[in-house]
């Protein structure tokens, strides 16, 4: 199952093998139907693919469709490979590969966003210090108490992971994250 | 559909369904979970039912069928058990590309979850060795979801697929809609026509080839006849070598002059020289599969390579090629020949001269030599005398998995497609006697032989019953050397020929065995007896198991030991003990 991390067998592009491994979003389009999101993930766990992030949500009621958002990493033969291979699932209808189109359309990167819901200690010197840093942020406090806060707070993954790693010495208590939605910028749809 | 109109139970519209698609045999093992569908198979006659003795068997049963008829083949199990016992022939069909639907019944849906008796997530288990599978939930929704199945069994690459059907769905009351009402469904619509302008790169590529080779595989098969035809054709019109993997025997004949015999790892020497050396190669149906590559950075490696396939999934998976084509074999061969006739008056033919000398001196090398014996059958000479003493019938061999099967692969000429049966990509013993039968059903007055070794035929050997109620006549040929022969060769060459557990002490009386399930035994132990032997078979009008004893410390050669390149092969004549001990370094004991 590891053929990927083997050498290619064609002596022609033994020079391709070094080829290092990349991060890409891709977004699958598939039937919003039970067992869907089983199949996807057991794709990767069988095949031995990363998944750093994976989102999925229903994006159209009426054709039944959801659209599944996955942060993977690999060479872009094990890239290609993952395309293909989620293309051949029945209820799949599209794959794209986010980070291949924007670098097409002169982006550095699609558009990812991510949502993050942080708790935090706040009390003494600290609680101000937190309130002015999330406000620098713009994270919201969505609920507190004279000792703690709760933030939100929207953007790139980058972004929140900084606001994470400066709440972690104020009183980090507990973070939940949504994991990346994107989409490419222009106008076209996916 | 509205209204009362074409309201039916949804074990009705089972039957129903499965006849809107042309089923006529269906193999299956009745349960709990499934008794309103038997009730229905039984107030019925357009299907005939087969049953089985292991829903293992109906596996492989329904694989036989489908590989020999092109159709696609039908099981039917229970839940809970009936439904595992079915997995091992849903992944055999999964790696061999069979078009199997396979119908399972479930616990009542109120039941689901609850560990019910004989509950089992059936589709979660069967989800990675399926295309797709379903669970039904709405009787209303059932006949759609069965068309379904049939269609995704054989379109694209075909595979297996399961229908999972609750009881209390069976029981329920709903509307049959036909496979015409069915509105297609967006997704999964593959690609048949290959691109053009890719297929006249091949062929601009192969016009300058001067050291050429077509690889050929089991989507020749699959693709159907027209795509055997068009292959031909086409190495008529080339005149390039052909090989082919296990799976796509028969595509080629075995008789064409430009066959080089199969490749791989128990390749000819000519087949895996020519695709060593070669500088274009055209892969046909076939993946590039460990056992046809060897080591994959050794691979043919000068080549420029032209692969067709259907599933763009396989396209540079384990080797990179330099023109893909996705499409359908036969569309694409079509093509293919058709750009080359065009093409016909510009190609020089005397520049493949060479590269045929080179061949006819690696052809000389007669890699398949064996020494005969006058006392001992010798393994091969069996299956060549069992080939030269059927090859004017109409024959269907199937096989189990080991030595036998490799012999059978290299000594049996298949003229043919859909004539063999193996499982290549599995390698499930017990899969050969189940296919034969299932092979026997769709095709009556043929003579059907399995192929079998002393220790794969124990696996699903409860099916002579099954082949007795039936009165299908098929022929187990057992190869028996008393040993798992194939382990007990790797333990020969990878671990100081200790033979941890490859003997089989307690071997089973199988002239005996035959008769106490009703069938005809017959024993042979002498080269001399067994032509004489093999007549009796062919003409017995029952199942027979041939007890061939043969010698039983021969080995497969040639062989590519794993992890090696192709022009590293043993040789038969070259494998002494020594080089036998030495063939395999640490590292390619590690692989499989
Ligand atoms: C279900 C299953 N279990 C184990 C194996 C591993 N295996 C491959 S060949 C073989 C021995 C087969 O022995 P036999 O049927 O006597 O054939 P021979 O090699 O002797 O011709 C075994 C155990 C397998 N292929 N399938
Ligand atoms: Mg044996």
């Amino acid at each position: 199952m590891n053929a990927h991390l083997q050498p290619t067998g064609s002596a022609y592009f033994i020079a391709k093998e070094t080829e290092l491994a990349e991060t890409h979003t891709l977004s699958v389009l598939v039937d919003n139907e039970p067992g869907v999101l089983a199949r996807v993930i057991g794709l990767f766990s069988g095949r031995g693919y990363n998944i750093e992030s994976l989102t999925v949500s229903e994006t159209e009621h009426e054709a039944h469709l959801s659209r599944i958002t996955i942060v993977t990493r690999g060479t872009p033969h094990v890239l290609e490979q993952i395309k293909n291979q989620l293309e051949r699932l029945v209820p799949v209808h599209r794959v794209v590969d986010l980070t291949v189109r924007a670098a097409g359309l002169g982006h550095e990167r699609p558009i990812e966003r991510e949502l993050a819901l942080v708790k935090v200690h706040g009390s003494g010197e600290h609680r101000v210090e937190a309130l002015r840093l999330a406000d620098a942020f713009r994270a919201s406090v969505i609920d507190a108490n004279i000792d703690h806060f709760v933030f939100e707070i929207t953007g790139k993954p980058s972004k929140i992971e900084q606001f994470i790693a400066i709440m972690k010495p104020l009183g980090l208590i507990e973070v939940c994250r949504t994991g990346i939605a994107a989409m490419n910028r222009g106008p076209q749809g996916m | 559909m509205s209204g009362t109109e074409n309201q039916m139970t949804g074990a009705e519209i089972v039957l129903q369904a499965l006849k809107d698609n042309g089923v006529e045999h269906i193999f299956g093992y009745p349960g709990g979970a499934v008794l309103p569908i038997y009730d229905e198979i039984f107030q019925q006659e357009d299907i005939q039912h087969i049953l089985v003795r292991h829903e293992q068997g109906a596996g492989h049963m329904a694989e036989g069928y489908a590989r020999s008829t092109g159709k696609v083949g039908v099981m039917l199990v229970t839940s809970g058990p009936g439904a595992t016992n079915a997995v091992t022939p849903l992944q055999d069909a999964l790696m061999d590309s069979i078009p199997l639907v396979c119908i399972s019944g479930q616990v009542p849906t109120s039941l689901i979850g609850s560990d019910a008796f004989q509950e089992c997530d059936t589709v979660g288990i069967t989800r990675p060795c399926t295309k797709h599978n379903w669970l039904v939930r709405d009787v209303n929704e059932l006949a759609r979801v069965i068309h379904e199945a049939f269609r995704v069994a054989q379109s694209g690459r075909p595979g297996p697929v399961v229908v999972d059907i609750p009881k209390d769905i069976q029981f329920a009351t709903g509307a049959y809609t036909p496979p015409s009402a069915v509105p297609t469904q967006k997704s999964y619509q593959p690609k048949t026509q290959g691109d053009l302008k890719k297929i006249e790169e091949a062929v601009a590529l192969m016009k300058s080839a001067r050291q050429p080779v077509i690889y050929s595989g089991g989507g020749v098969i699959n693709s159907g006849p027209q795509a055997a035809h068009f292959l031909r054709e086409l190495v008529e019109l080339t005149d390039f070598p052909i090989t082919s993997t296990l799976m796509g025997l028969g595509a080629y004949p075995a008789s064409g002059k430009n066959w080089l015999g199969m490749l791989g790892m128990h390749g000819t020497y000519e087949a895996n020289l020519a695709m060593h050396d070669c500088d274009v190669m055209i892969c046909i149906g076939a993946r590039f599969d460990d056992r046809i590559t060897g080591r994959l950075n050794a691979f043919s490696p000068n080549s420029k390579k032209i692969h067709i396939d259907i599933d763009p999934s396989s396209i540079n998976k384990n080797v990179r090629v330099d023109v893909p084509i996705i499409g359908d074999v036969a569309a694409v061969l079509e093509d293919m020949v058709r750009l080359w006739r065009a093409a016909a008056k510009t190609v020089d033919r005397t520049r493949l001269e060479d590269w045929w000398k080179s061949i006819t001196k690696w052809r000389a090398r007669n890699s398949l030599a064996y020494t005969p014996s006058a006392d001992v059958i010798m393994p091969q000479y069996a299956i060549q005398r069992l080939y030269e003493l059927t090859k004017d019938r109409d024959t269907y061999i199937t096989t189990e998995v080991g030595q036998h099967q490799m012999w059978a692969a290299q000594f049996f000429g298949f003229e043919e497609p859909n004539r063999w049966m193996t499982s290549g990509g599995l390698g499930t013993m017990g899969y050969g006697f189940p296919a034969a039968v299932g092979v026997q059903v769709a095709h009556p007055d043929s003579l059907v032989i399995d192929i079998a070794g002393d220790a794969s035929i124990q696996m699903c050997i409860q099916e002579m019953s099954c082949a007795v109620q039936y009165g299908l006549p098929v022929k187990i040929f057992i190869l028996n050397n008393q040993y798992m022969g194939m382990v007990r060769q790797w333990q020969q060459l990878l671990h100081g020929n200790r033979l941890s557990h490859s003997y089989t002490e307690a071997m089973p009386d199988f002239v005996k065995l035959a008769e106490a399930y009703g069938g005809v035994g017959i024993r042979c132990e002498k080269p001399g007896e067994l032509d004489e032997a093999i007549k009796q078979m062919i003409d017995t009008p029952a199942p027979v198991i041939f007890d061939c004893r043969v010698a039983n410390l021969a080995n497969c050669f040639p062989m590519i030991p794993s992890g090696k390149a192709h022009n590293e092969m043993l040789l038969p004549d070259e494998a002494t003990d020594e080089a036998v001990a030495n063939a395999i370094d640490a590292k390619g004991r590690q692989l499989v």
